[in-house]
């Protein structure tokens, strides 16, 4: 086995679209993965994301473009000569195979006998940690287990890339979370490419290098979680990727301040957006402070609200705020802070430089999943 | 449901069951008549109409002509129906409806219509009473029963092991013969059953295109009949019910097993 950053394959998408018909499944994409790079490609459904690697994988055409992975055009080239670890949602296990001879069966084809076969699955077995299970059919293991030697199976024949999509969807929350930190080690030990395919902004967040976001056909941003989360660059990627309030109302420059007006209430920052759009202002759950009506806040944006919802988390509080123009903040608190019941009248707060202007998009409301 | 329903619907049960096997279960007693007669109940007790089946050459001949045009029938249809219902399976148009149509009209198309039909095309082909001609005539027959079972289990089949399998290396043929090939089984199986049935038990296209060298077997059974009521036609049917009890009972038991994974 070569040294871990050897392992990897780049894949180099330039300008590749898809089209069904006249529906256009993805347009004009291009997304350079680095070798070894763990890559999640984060939309919500029919955003593309899957098209994409399934483009990667073979199993469908590109109608325009060009794909490289490993530094060779791939385009034209069949699935079954690509030599790409795929690992589906629906796990694909063969039932009528023995977990053993599942992950047997890329090597069988790749003509390689034993002992060296045996060795390989049981390998491959250990790094999924199934090891014991090798006599026994899929349908006697849970979700869980199937998807682990769906994953053995994908490896076992040293792919320089792996594709995964939405591998932990089937999954419930607690042995997700445990799989999610599975797939992180694995590509560690690996070193091998993984691109990953979620619309779960939280998961894409545990494991990845970096983020492609997906809306409509098309990529709104790539990026660190970090970057995606403090830098966003539209009003869709602010949504999708984290909790977020965005204030909306008429806007007015001054110099090189922009004010919103909303309800009669002006917030202002001394930034402004670059460009003709027109602003939104994008505040993250943290940046934001809650006090009773009129208890402070001074020198600072104040926007009155009543309580909406009180949540608990342990750690802290979560609250959704609703506004005068009804339109809904989520604030985050810690434990020491105060606390409000439903219902409470309260004070909104927040810095004007904690406030990011994005172009205001109607149409990130309606793809909001 | 209280008792007197429970008891009520479980005599109607016996009622439809019995009717449903009693015209099959009255062959057994007569078959073991001591007279030349198809008398129910028997006289007496014998062996003797086993005996003839066995050993007139009359009888044991179109046994193994029916076994033979059963057996090549069985294999012509299975292949022929299995790769029809796959390319059905796979075709995106609209036309594999109307195809599928197509290939199932022998199942119901009369039976005399078409015999008529084969019988004259046979006339001028010189196939009447000849081994292809009735391989032919129930490979078509038996097709539809083929295309019928495969194609359920093709319903049922997973197609996106096929992509799976072809991630991890195996190529389109190869796909098909590891995964799909080994998961249609039962289908195809059931096929190959319903098709050999439906050859060994053929009368009506039998009757027209047979001759006095090549009889199967239900053709023998019902000229005897008609000629002189032989008791040896209810030994044959206690054999044949035997025979299918067996093989539908060993198909149970495969089918629950695959059933069990």
């Amino acid at each position: 086995m070569a040294s871990p950053s050897t392992r990897g394959a780049a894949i180099d998408l330039r300008s590749v679209s898809k089209h069904y018909g006249s529906f256009i499944a993805l347009d004009e994409v291009s997304l350079r993965i680095e070798p070894g790079e763990f890559m999640t490609l984060l939309g919500p459904s029919g955003s593309g994301k899957t098209t994409t690697l399934n483009i990667i994988a073979g199993f469908t055409e590109v109608s325009s473009g060009s794909l490289d992975v490993g530094g060779k055009s791939v385009i034209g080239v069949p699935a079954h000569k690509r030599n790409i670890g795929v690992v589906f949602q629906h796990y694909a296990l063969f039932p009528h195979m023995t977990v053993s001879r599942n992950v047997a069966y890329p090597l069988t084809l790749r003509g390689i006998a034993n002992p060296g076969r045996e060795a390989r699955v049981h390998k491959a077995l250990d790094m999924v940690k199934m090891t014991d299970f090798g006599h026994r059919f899929p349908s006697e293991l849970s979700g869980g287990q199937q998807q682990r030697v769906a994953l053995a199976r994908a490896i076992v024949f040293d792919p320089p890339l792996l594709l995964m999509d939405e591998p932990l969807g089937a999954l419930d929350k607690k042995l997700r979370e445990w799989l999610q930190l599975e797939i992180k080690r694995i590509h560690r030990e690996l070193g091998t490419t993984f691109v990953y395919v979620t619309h779960d902004q939280e998961e894409a967040l545990v494991l990845s290098n970096r983020i492609a976001v997906f809306n409509q056909g098309r990529i709104e941003q790539v990026g660190t979680g970090r970057q995606l989360y403090d830098e966003p660059e539209t009003l869709f990627v602010a949504k999708f990727v984290g909790d977020s309030t965005i204030l909306r109302g008429a806007p007015s420059t001054s110099g090189d301040e922009t004010a919103i007006d909303i309800a009669g209430r002006k917030v202002t920052t001394a930034k402004r957006l670059p460009g003709g759009a027109k602003p939104a202002m994008l505040l993250r759950p943290e940046k934001l402070s809650l006090v009773r009506r009129g208890k402070g806040g001074q020198d600072q944006n104040i926007l009155p609200g009543r309580i909406g919802e009180a949540i608990y988390l342990g750690s802290g509080s979560k609250y959704e705020v609703v506004l005068a123009d009804t339109s809904k903040a989520i604030v985050r608190s810690t434990l020491d802070a105060e606390t409000f019941a439903i219902g409470d009248e309260v004070d909104l707060i927040f810095a004007g430089s904690d406030v990011k202007l994005l172009a205001d998009d109607e149409k990130a409301d309606l793809n909001q999943t | 449901m209280k008792l007197p329903g429970r008891i009520l619907l479980g005599l109607f049960c016996l009622l439809v069951a019995v009717w449903l096997i009693a015209p099959t279960i009255v062959v057994v007693p007569m078959s073991f008549n001591d007279k030349k007669s198809l008398a129910f109940p028997p006289s007496g007790f014998s062996w003797q109409w086993y005996q003839n089946f066995f050993t007139n050459p009359e009888w044991s001949a179109s046994l193994v002509s029916s076994l033979k045009v059963a057996v090549v029938t069985a294999v012509f249809a299975t292949v022929i129906g299995t790769l029809a219902a796959f390319g059905l399976d796979r075709m995106k148009s609209r036309v594999s409806g109307v195809l599928r149509a197509l290939l199932i009209t022998p199942m119901v198309v009369p039976g005399v219509v078409l015999a008529v039909g084969i019988y004259a095309v046979y006339l001028d082909t010189q196939l009447v009473g000849t081994m292809t001609g009735f391989v032919l005539a129930h490979t078509m027959l038996a097709v539809p029963f083929v295309i019928i079972a495969v194609s359920a289990s093709l319903e049922v089949f997973d197609k996106r092991l096929e992509t799976a399998a072809a991630s991890l290396g195996a190529t389109q043929l190869t796909a098909f013969r590891t995964v799909t090939l080994p998961l249609i089984a039962p289908g195809i199986l059931s096929g190959l059953l319903f098709a050999f049935v439906t050859s060994f038990d053929e009368i009506i296209v039998a009757l027209f295109i047979t001759s006095p060298y090549l009889k199967t077997l239900p053709v023998q059974i019902f000229s005897s009949i008609t000629r002189d009521a032989d008791p040896t036609v209810a030994a044959v049917g206690t054999l044949l019910f035997i025979a299918t009890s067996l093989v539908i009972g060993a198909g149970l038991l495969i089918g629950s097993r695959q059933g069990k994974r």
